[in-house]
């Protein structure tokens, strides 16, 4: 299969749904929107199982890159089209592949305004987000990076809430400002490898003093994206602005991006800087788990909550990730995948009920167990997810992420522990005042429990979450090879600059 | 046969509730409306037949309480609600059947063994399987747990027969005691956490089963909550046990725990004894689960749950976790001298703490809640002396006395209309006989006279406490005489005000308490044999001359630790007979106060207001915390969204900028002043900022 380029396949073929629609769906006649739908549907049901073969077809004992395309593009720059994945990106290549139908599905019925342009959008990201995940070229990297920032302000802005007008921009502005940055640093990085090459780039040794700065630049995009306390703020506007579908994917992939850029660029390409700054994240980090856990406790807004306790869940990962050692390298990759699905999920479970009453204020429900128990079953289930309750697959990530800590910094994994009490108090808290309690409000009485669509939609998310927390090393395993690598890589770069700078020390 | 065991109740859990999902009709209350009507109908015809059949055998017109709304809709057992009752309770009885032989092959017969079910967690050198470990100390876990979970099981059919989410209940119990047995079975320390988190969910659940009281549902949340907090103790034990010894498997770390006893451990800024610092860590998790002193607010709280649950979990079976799991760990806290200490003196408080509440509460579950919380002390104590086996053995016995005194307070409670309150009882034990004989036996084992279960495990407690090497050993030992008195005292207290005097709840109440179905009485009788014989049967093996041989590796005591060697030759006789005096004591005061003069404890607590005020208000713990920790969060939280977020980030950042830059803009249009100096100067400016770059990184 080698000679076949299964990346790039599983990248352009939603473009492909995209030109389906735009030739054969004209008008806005129920039949045409209903095709739309269904096209949409199929394109991502197909390009989830290539994502599969992807998986299949992924080596976990190869530590490099697989799948490897590479063509010229521009070479008088050495910038080429270069994809391929390896462990730390394959597994977000099949998240993104896995979420993507479930979103079209979620939004089947609650779309009903340019139900064509809402397909097209989601079907562009998808490419984008795969493609991201895929690319092994800087500039390639950038496009696919930038581009996803489109499609979603588009998502927010044209079918949100309310104040979608006022989050769309304050998520273009907060995600702009740090890639600005990054292309600065990008740049910089092709003035000394004379290549947009990611693993060359990766192969080459910065100097000290310039990878501060490259590294404060990178931090500046992804950290954003991640996002870390302080700039996390965009978020929750974002959250409860945008529909439910964009939510799932904002909270499901794209938050995932900037742990993404960490693991592929800053640890890799920058160790002397990574060592440098790594108790700031550390910082930052711990001040986002305990911080935004107090914060989640005093919302409101169903969205807000959970967009809060995605901040909280990312400073984890952002921990896992500093504390470069397996565990906590795989904790962290594990912990992103398993909150895609699990704050998707919880998202998914917004919607559901927001359909029905369109009020996101936690204080207009209250009793919902009495007539949507299975609803409450599901909702129940990803909540314990979110937790952390060992044999879902918020566990293995939270434990592993600080486990790896605690064997680097125990004050770090003290202060972050204390998510698992905070976490469980918002998180019941959200639970208990919209599930439990006397079904008294007339209209929350007349809602009806989840229907078929809906329990389709579910059934994936609960499988995987139970699958992952029950049976981890399916996910474990794909990792395990890529990661050992890294901290190889970080290490061994790492020991030859001080070598380097204690012989100049010596010299001097 | 161990997957069984622990599996069986899973099916049953899966089965049960996915007929309270999909299958039983009842499952869905009247009240959707969404295409439910059809059932509605059916069961409105039925209704009627039940409750005509209802009155003449055991119940009549549903309980009038709190608990009502739930039974508005109550009718007659429909096919699902059999099918589920059947399906796990008979679940459970093949549980428990298999269990007691499994005990008798692997404890009594010495083959202890572990079965490897599959990988879970592996990264780098960390290797988390799922596994079943089957040694003495779980066989005997696996005894109390299934037999107690049949007879609750059994117990609930008759208890919850008004209540219409039948299944629902019974799939909890079910999943309660899968998620215990997997605790039991555990063969590393991140599966004793899945099992310990396990249970907790399925405690948070049955809390909660009458989710439409805003108290159970607080009692829920807390319950999790505080575990939680202990939790956060033992991930972090977890975590420090692995530094220290590279393996979370219990066999690796027994292994390696004598060569590290002098490690130190790096925590936080300080540098401990790495082992003291690890046990410690556990220990936090032990005392959430088992209500330790600090940890206990959520105890008395989770009485909201239906009694069945209160007897299962809240006295029998999870909050003993904590101390099964000392002694699972044994060789490791063996080697943290401090540790155990500080387990010594933590239990001892316990103990007394919840007994001096215990005597001024007034609730009849409560009163059972601090009497567990304060029995739970006691084997705590024991662990911390080192006396495991007699931890063990206590944990046994009390299993029986505990659940039986649960589920006899359940059959006052369901023969008095759901009264809780003993003000509002008394005299009716001719009404309730069977009721009635079974709890004094229940109290008679919990105050340890002769001959009945405590009788043998309380006092070997006490003798080892007092026989122990530990410095803490003589001061657990006075705390415990101390609550002992107590504990007889409050028993009969309550015995006396349940079912002696006059009546004093309304006379219709009275006229129609009655005895409890069979199906609730034969739980009941099987539980009292245990409190008869639990003891007397048993303590050869668990505490006697057998011991060694009886738990083989399973427990480890040092020898100079080795306080029930040491009780068993040291005892001077006033030790020995000094919890039999004290409970005797405790129970002519109770007589005397309640029989002969029952304005008496109104008179004393008017004399002590202040510390009876103290004891009522359970030593303001609730408060305290409220004000420590719970409004500081919520105003935290606010603040920090408010202020932090709004204000400041905001402020200063995305709103900020956004103002300044129209600001900046309007500046910007003056400045096109169509000037061509002013061009070149913003042309200089931007020259200089690329040089600068340049020079920087170029």
């Amino acid at each position: 299969m080698a000679s076949w380029p299964l990346l790039s396949f599983t990248t352009f073929l939603p473009l492909v749904g995209v030109a389906l629609i735009l030739l054969f769906c004209r008008g806005t006649s129920p039949d045409v929107v209903r095709n739309v739908r269904y096209i949409a549907l199929w394109t991502t049901l197909v390009t989830f199982v290539l994502t599969l073969f992807i998986w299949i077809n992924f080596d976990a004992r190869n530590p490099g890159y697989q799948m490897v395309e590479k063509a010229a593009w521009i070479p008088d720059f050495g910038i080429s089209y270069h994809m391929g994945v390896d462990g730390i990106s394959v597994l977000f290549v099949v998240l993104s592949g896995f979420l993507m139908p479930l979103c079209i599905l979620a939004g089947w019925e609650s779309v009903q305004t340019r139900v064509k342009e809402y397909m097209i959008a989601f079907l562009a990201l998808e490419t984008l987000m795969i493609g991201m995940f895929c690319a092994l070229d800087f500039v390639l990297f950038y496009m696919f990076f930038e581009g996803v920032l489109i499609p979603m302000f588009l998502i927010i802005g044209i079918w949100g809430g309310p104040r979608r007008v006022y989050a769309a921009f304050k998520f273009f502005l907060y995600t702009l400002l740090g890639s600005v940055l990054m292309l600065l640093a990008i740049l910089a990085m092709y003035y000394v490898a004379g290549t947009t090459d990611i693993p060359t780039i990766t192969a080459t040794q910065f100097p000290r003093g310039m990878q501060m700065w490259l590294w404060l630049a990178f931090f500046a995009s992804f950290a954003v994206k991640v996002p870390m306390w302080p700039v996390h703020t965009w978020l929750p506007d974002a959250h409860v602005e945008a529909p439910t579908a964009g939510s799932v994917i904002l909270a499901g992939v794209l938050l995932k991006m900037g742990g993404y850029g960490f693991l592929r660029f800053n640890i890799p390409i920058l160790p002397e800087a990574t060592e440098y700054f790594a108790p700031l994240v550390y910082t930052l980090s711990v001040v986002a788990v305990i911080y935004t856990s107090l914060v989640a406790l005093a919302q409101e807004d169903m969205k807000k909550l959970i967009a809060y306790s995605s901040v909280a869940h990312m400073g984890f990962v952002t921990i896992g990730m500093f504390a470069l050692n397996q565990q906590g390298i795989e904790g962290s990759i594990f912990q992103m995948l398993s909150h895609g699905v699990v704050s998707g999920a919880l998202f998914l479970c917004v919607g559901v009920v927001y359909d029905r009453l369109h009020t996101r204020e936690i204080a207009r429900y209250g009793g919902l167990v009495k007539n949507m128990p299975k609803y409450a079953v599901v909702f129940l289930f990803m909540t314990m997810a979110s937790v952390g309750l060992p044999g879902t697959a918020g566990f293995v990530g939270e434990f592993l992420v600080l486990l790896g800590v605690f064997r680097d910094n125990t004050w770090v994994a003290a202060l972050a522990a204390t998510g698992m009490v905070l976490g469980a108090a918002y998180a019941l808290w959200l639970y208990r005042r919209v599930v439990y309690g006397k079904l008294v409000k007339p209209d929350v009485k007349a809602m009806f429990d989840m229907n078929g669509r809906e329990v389709a939609t579910f059934i994936p998310l609960v499988l995987v979450v139970l699958w992952m927390g029950v049976y981890p090393s399916s996910f474990l395993n794909m990792t395990s090879a890529s990661v050992e690598h890294l901290i190889q890589t970080y290490q061994t770069k790492l020991a030859a600059s001080h070598a380097a700078s204690g012989v100049s020390v010596a010299a001097r | 046969m161990e997957v069984l065991v622990v599996f069986l109740p899973l099916l049953a859990f899966l089965i049960a509730g996915s007929i309270a999902l999909f299958g039983g009709p009842k499952a869905q209350p009247a009240a959707a409306g969404h295409g439910h009507d059809h059932h509605s109908h059916g069961h409105d015809a039925h209704g009627h037949d039940d409750h005509a059949h209802a009155a003449l055998t055991h119940d009549d017109h549903g309980h009038d309480d709190a608990h009502d709304d739930h039974h508005v809709v109550a009718g007659p057992p429909t096919a699902g609600d059999r099918t589920a009752q059947f399906v796990t309770t008979g679940a459970l009885l093949v549980s428990a059947l298999l269990s007691w032989i499994l005990f008798f092959d692997v404890a009594v017969g010495g083959h202890p063994r572990t079965i490897e079910l599959m990988t879970w967690i592996q990264s780098g050198t960390l290797d988390v399987k799922w596994a079943l470990r089957v040694d003495q100390l779980t066989a005997v876990m696996l005894i109390v747990v299934n037999t107690v979970s049949a007879c609750v099981h059994l117990y609930s059919i008759g208890y919850m027969a008004e209540d219409p989410q039948k299944p629902r209940f019974m799939g909890y119990l079910s999943l309660f005691t899968f998620a215990m047995l997997m605790l039991v079975t555990a063969d590393n320390l991140v599966q004793l956490f899945f099992g310990w988190e396990g249970v907790g969910l399925a405690s948070y659940l049955l809390i909660n089963f009458w989710y439409e009281k805003p108290s159970a549902n607080a009692a829920a949340m807390k319950a999790f909550l505080v575990n939680r907090v202990g939790d956060f103790g033992f991930a972090l034990g977890i975590f420090a046990i692995f530094v220290l010894t590279g393996s979370v498997q219990f066999d690796a770390i027994f292994a390696k725990a004598p060569g590290v006893a002098g490690e130190t451990l790096h925590f936080l800024s300080w540098d401990f004894n790495g082992l003291t610092i690890a046990c410690l860590l556990l220990f936090m998790g032990a005392m959430g689960k088992s209500a330790q002193l600090g940890l206990h607010t959520w105890l008395p709280d989770a009485m909201e749950g239906p009694t069945p649950v209160s007897a299962l979990i809240h006295a029998a079976t999870m909050v003993t976790a904590g101390v099964f799991m000392l002694c699972r760990l044994s060789p490791v806290f063996e080697y943290a001298p401090t540790a155990l200490e500080v387990v010594a003196v933590v239990g001892a408080l316990t103990a007394f703490v919840a007994a001096t509440i215990g005597f001024t509460q007034f609730d009849i579950k409560r009163v059972i809640a601090y009497s567990t919380m304060s029995q739970l002390g006691y084997m705590f104590f024991a662990a911390g002396v080192s006396a495991y086996g007699a931890a063990m053995f206590h944990l046994f016995t009390h299993a029986f006395f505990k659940a039986l005194l649960f589920l006899a307070a359940g059959s006052v409670i369901h023969a008095l209309h759901h009264e809780q309150d003993m003000r509002k009882m008394g005299g009716v034990w001719r009404k309730i006989p069977f009721t009635y004989a079974v709890m004094w036996i229940g109290n008679l084992a919990l105050a340890g006279l002769p001959f009945f279960a405590g009788y043998y495990s309380k006092d070997m407690i006490l003798e080892a406490a007092y026989a122990s090497a530990s410095p803490m050993g003589r001061f657990a030992f006075a705390l415990g005489i101390a609550a002992a008195l107590l504990t007889a005292f409050y028993s009969w207290r309550l015995l006396f005000m349940t079912f002696h005097g006059k009546p004093r709840m309304e006379k219709d109440v009275y006229d129609h308490a009655h005895e409890s179905p069979l199906v609730m009485l034969i739980p009941l009788g099987v539980l009292a044999l245990g409190a008869l014989f639990a003891g007397v049967g048993f303590h050869q093996w668990f505490i006697g001359h057998d011991r060694m041989e009886f738990w083989g590796k399973a427990i480890l005591a040092l020898h100079d630790h080795d306080s029930i060697e040491a009780a068993h030759h040291h005892t001077p006789a006033w030790v020995a007979l000094a919890p039999l005096v004290v409970g005797l004591i405790g129970i002519a005061m109770a007589y005397v106060a309640y029989i002969q003069m029952p304005g008496l404890p109104a008179k004393a607590a008017r004399a002590l207001p202040g510390l009876h005020r103290f004891f009522y208000n359970k030593w303001y713990f609730d408060e305290l915390y409220d004000r420590l920790f719970t409004r500081p969060a919520k105003a935290l939280g606010y603040g920090l969204w408010k202020s932090g977020d709004g204000a400041l980030i905001d402020g200063v950042g995305p709103d900020g900028i956004a103002a300044a830059t129209r600001d900046v803009a309007a500046r910007a249009s003056r400045l096109q002043s169509g000037y061509v100096y002013h061009y070149a100067f913003a042309m200089v400016i931007g020259v200089v900022l690329f040089v600068a770059w340049l020079a920087a990184f170029g």
